[in-house]
């Protein structure tokens, strides 16, 4: 294949993942954008594997078969309830590609160029194994985090901006030294070892910061840091399909994470410098009052007596699995003519979107599942909300308590329906550590106990 | 403890205070439960009902009573002539009797409770406060008797309450008023709508208004200014003026409805007289008027207490005893208040009650505690004021925070000026080689950031999972450095396909996987 025709191909490898990602504007159009992206991926490899450069066929081979096996066998493994985890796994990967294909990079003797040049593929190699290495590290650790194989909470250790400060300072100080140790022909092998260990204990310091209902916001971010890390690949390799995949991964990681945090009304640098509450100005107020508990048989009783019901699942539903239960409640009442829509938040879970895929899994159409924007004006007319194992996303606190340490956090307001039942293990409060004054009002009823058996429960008694 | 229930013996009352599905709650707190035989008949509870919900059936009334720690009624005590006994003597010592009392006006009956150290507990005493709504009889009371005195006001009414276009002609709609937007005004409303009448309302308490138009009903605005709400969300009395304005108002409107149901109380005090003779002639002929604060001595001068007389073609009913004619409801929710009262009193469900006077919704309902009168309680603390002030409170500290030390232009343009700085930096002295490249860097960077914004919120997992596959193109980096002489670089470039041949394939599987689960 002539240089032309690669450079051809790689255009059309970079427009076909253009088009991918727009066709995830929305469901009609996003299975078609899904094989866009796998045409596009085939295509590249396809052009790069026959441009005359490859002659070790048989490893490449073997790696992509071996690869996509073990890939093929996790995608169809993968419960929907551990996407988070499959998600950070996969970010890790990349991450550690990115360092890999730096080393093999800067050891290969064969690419000879002169001055500015020289320096600025040195800088390219630095950087894009630094950032590989992050995404490495922090990826790892936030599968530790979802998987629950690493405790949720964050780590602060004191002085820890410092520390970050101090690494930072020392992976600059080990850049110059390993730029002027390839300038003297010396050993720069070194500097470069002991900044990606730097740069992978500042992956792990800065997961370990972060708290669980903040995960969203890393996984969105980790996201972020793989496709730059493939772009700073791509400046290295001066290969620009490489670059323009990159980036466009890079900006839509980034732009996941700024929803995020807008969703928390948090601020990207709070979330990502760790803790949670840290910050609050005031003593919140006190939360007083008596929950008002509620069993199966009479939340049967008011799903039969209303007209108009929302469900609100949170993190609780997909730990307790409960969303097949949930779905066939759903259709035993719309099978009564009542209308039944979900509500999700754009935090609920632990990723973005992660209610929705659960609840595509159960085979709820996604026609009755809202944002939280289209909904949140409409529940003066809802005679019954459910909220299920959710809890910082329907708390009032944070829109009138300004001490609160979610204040201003846009939530559910589902308090203002007719009645609310909150399904609930026990009268812990949620992953912020902030009490719920929605559990005391006298229009919230209290339903304990774990969400699949109890909605198990609700199911029976409605089919009675 | 064992808990006992009687029959009522007041003439007329058909309620009785437990049902069996009540009482089965109240044998789990850990009580034993006996009932006098025939108590709940009048309300349609028979005696296997109670039978077969674990309460013991006792026949003899005085048994009944002696061997009771606990005793549940819905009236007052009071003399029952075939014992030749008051109540009050029945109770044994040292037991605790738990009923409506009325303190304020049966001063008698309290001296002879504060005896033998009897524990008296008075539904009517229940304070005003959200904790204690579900043991508030008063309110569950209210809303049976607004709900029957609409049905009573329909039984003498001639006409339909709907208006209706027949073949036969129009029929206009009855226009009903409601006097008092309490819960009994409230559930008169609700009834009256629900039976398709016009409904308009009157109350002295500016804040019921909401409340009144809520159920769909028209609220009568005075033209005059003057707080009617005085302590416990109860009315109080109104000055000369305000009453003059208000009168007018209802002389008006008696010459207008056909139904009129005044449920204006002020507590400890007579009725306020709001229908006067002269307004019942005004009306027209067949016209009902329903006289909730009968007991009180009425709102209508002509109202005769628990009977139904008709003046001037007007039919003013009078009765006092509306919930008991809606006896079975009753006798459920006043049941479910005592049961509610009794898990507050049982706390630890071990049978045993603890009178505990530190609680406000206790010590409110406590009149008399081991033979000392109690009553009247210290005054509740309001709740609806406080929040207003909290809330006055909180915005000052909501806003002083928000002033920041830098100068909102600078802040906005702090990161234009540092990233004009590094890119006149980069530009400095980057190469040409390196310069095409950052343009198609920056370039895409911006069809990213168009692409991205238009991704729906529900597609958001998908989208990662997708932007991670692609994201392992990272692998033609692999690619090109895999066939060289030096074997750890093949080694590296190996490993790194290896890994991005596992992040493409289960990427984009696990994608289309999801995908394929979005169905309309």
């Amino acid at each position: 294949m002539s240089h032309s025709l690669v450079t051809m191909s790689y255009i059309v490898a970079a427009i076909l993942f253009i088009l991918s990602l727009s066709g995830l504007s929305n469901q009609e159009t996003a299975r078609k954008g899904n094989y866009y992206g796998m045409l596009g991926m085939a295509i590249a490899i396809i052009a790069t594997t026959l441009s005359g450069t490859v002659s070790a066929f048989g490893v490449l081979i073997g790696a992509l078969v071996i690869g996509g096996l073990i890939g093929a066998r996790a995608a169809t493994k993968v419960e929907m309830t551990q996407m988070p985890e499959l998600v950070a796994i996969m970010h890790s990967m990349v991450g550690l590609a990115a360092v890999l294909v730096g080393y093999a990079n800067f050891m290969d003797q064969t690419i000879a160029l002169e001055g500015v040049e020289k320096t600025i593929h040195e800088i390219e190699i630095y950087v894009g194994i630094l950032i590989g290495a992050v995404t490495f590290s922090g990826s790892v650790i936030a599968f530790g985090k979802l998987s629950e194989k690493i405790n949720g909470k964050p780590l602060l250790l004191p002085g820890r901006h410092w520390l970050n400060l101090i690494l930072l300072i020392a992976s600059a100080g080990l850049g110059y030294e390993f730029l002027h140790q390839t300038e003297v022909g010396g050993d720069a092998l070194i500097p470069l070892a002991i900044m990606t260990g730097i740069a992978l204990v500042f992956g792990i310091h800065m997961v370990m910061a972060i708290g669980g209902a903040d995960m969203p916001v890393v996984i969105s971010m980790l996201n972020s840091y793989s496709g730059w890390a493939a772009a700073a690949t791509g400046f290295m390799l001066s290969n620009d399909l490489l670059i323009v995949t990159g980036a466009l991964v890079g900006s839509s990681g980034a732009i996941l994470s700024y929803i995020m945090c807008k969703a928390m009304n948090r601020h990207f640098l709070s979330v990502i410098a760790g803790g949670f509450g840290t910050t609050s100005g005031g003593e919140s107020a006190a939360i007083e009052g008596e929950v008002q508990p509620i069993d199966a048989e009479e939340t049967a009783e008011l799903l039969k007596a209303a007209k108009n019901i929302m469900i609100i699942p949170g993190y609780g539903m997909a730990v307790a699995q409960a969303q097949h239960t949930v779905y066939e409640i759903t259709k035993l009442l719309r099978a009564k003519g009542k209308k039944v829509g979900f509500g999700i938040h754009p935090v609920a879970g632990r990723m973005p979107g992660h209610m929705n895929v659960l609840l595509a899994e159960a085979k709820v159409p996604y026609d009755i599942v809202y944002e939280m924007d289209e909904i949140n004006d409409d529940f003066d007319s809802v005679d019954v909300s459910i909220v299920i194992g959710a809890n910082d996303i329907v708390n009032p606190s944070a829109l009138n308590d300004p001490n609160s340490p979610i204040a201003g956090m846009p939530v559910l307001e589902c308090w203002k329906g007719e009645t609310t039942i909150v399904l609930k293990r026990s009268m812990a409060s949620g992953y912020a550590g902030v009490g719920n004054p929605l559990f005391v009002l006298e229009n919230t009823r209290m339903l304990f106990g774990d969400a699949n058996a109890t909605m198990q429960a609700v199911l029976k008694a409605l089919e009675k | 403890m064992k808990i006992g229930i009687p029959k009522e013996i007041h003439l007329g009352e058909k309620r009785v205070a437990t049902t069996p599905e009540a009482a089965a709650q109240i044998i789990k707190l850990g009580f034993s439960v006996s009932i006098e035989s025939g108590a709940g008949v009048n309300a349609d509870i028979s005696d296997e009902a109670y039978q077969n919900a674990g309460v013991e059936i006792v026949y003899d009334t005085q048994t009944l009573w002696q061997q009771s720690d606990i005793i549940l009624k819905v009236r007052a005590p009071e003399f029952n002539p075939n014992l030749n006994l008051f109540e009050s003597q029945l109770l044994s010592p040292n037991s605790s009797l738990i009923s409506f009392i009325w303190p304020a006006q049966n001063e008698g009956l309290m001296q002879d409770l504060a005896v033998n150290n009897h524990t008296v507990l008075a539904m009517d005493s229940v304070p005003r406060m959200s904790r204690a709504q579900k043991l508030d009889a008063l309110s569950s009371m209210a809303n049976i008797a607004g709900y029957r005195a609409i049905v009573e006001a329909a039984q003498h009414f001639g006409r339909f309450f709907t208006g209706q276009i027949t073949a036969a002609g129009k029929i206009p709609p009855a226009k009903v008023l409601v006097i008092g937007a309490g819960v009994a005004g409230l559930a008169a409303i609700g009834t009256a709508k629900g039976m398709g009448a016009i409904v308009r309302s009157f109350d002295t308490r500016p804040e019921v208004k909401e409340q009144i138009e809520s159920m769909d009903a028209e609220f009568l605005m005075l033209d005059f200014k003057e707080e009617g709400g005085g302590t416990g969300g109860y009315a109080k009395t109104m000055s000369k003026e305000f009453i003059d304005a208000e009168m007018a108002l209802f002389a008006e409107q008696a010459k207008e409805v056909d139904i009129i149901v005044t449920t204006a109380l002020i507590p400890g005090k007579p009725a306020p007289k709001l229908i006067t003779t002269a307004m019942v002639e005004s009306m027209k002929p067949g016209s009902v008027i329903v006289d909730l604060a009968a007991e009180q001595g009425g709102n209508c001068d002509l109202t005769e207490k628990d009977q139904v007389v008709v003046k001037n073609g007007v039919t003013l009913i009078g009765y006092t005893n509306l919930p008991s004619r809606l006896a079975n409801q009753s006798s459920q929710l006043y049941a479910t208040n005592l049961r509610h009262l009794l898990t507050e009193l049982c706390p630890d469900k071990n049978g045993i009650i603890n009178v505990n006077m530190e609680d406000e919704v206790i010590r409110g309902t406590t009149v008399i505690k081991e033979g000392k009168i109690t009553w009247p309680p210290p005054a509740p603390k309001l709740s609806a004021a406080p929040v207003a002030t909290a809330e006055a409170n909180a915005i000052p500290t909501a806003t002083e925070t928000k002033k920041s030390i830098i100068p909102n232009f600078i802040k906005q343009l702090l990161p234009i000026t540092v990233a004009g700085l590094a890119l006149f930096g980069i530009g400095a002295v980057a190469p040409e080689s390196f310069m095409t490249h950052f343009t198609v860097f920056v370039l895409a960077c911006f069809v990213g950031y168009q692409v991205i914004w238009n991704v729906s919120h529900s597609l958001h997992t998908p989208l990662m999972s997708v932007t991670n596959a692609i994201s392992s193109i990272i692998v033609i980096g692999a690619i090109v450095q895999i066939s060289t002489a030096n074997p750890t670089v093949t080694i590296l470039a190996g490993a790194a396909t290896l890994l991005a041949a596992i992040n493409i394939f289960g990427g984009f599987l696990v994608t289309r996987r999801m995908l394929e689960m979005f169905r309309k």
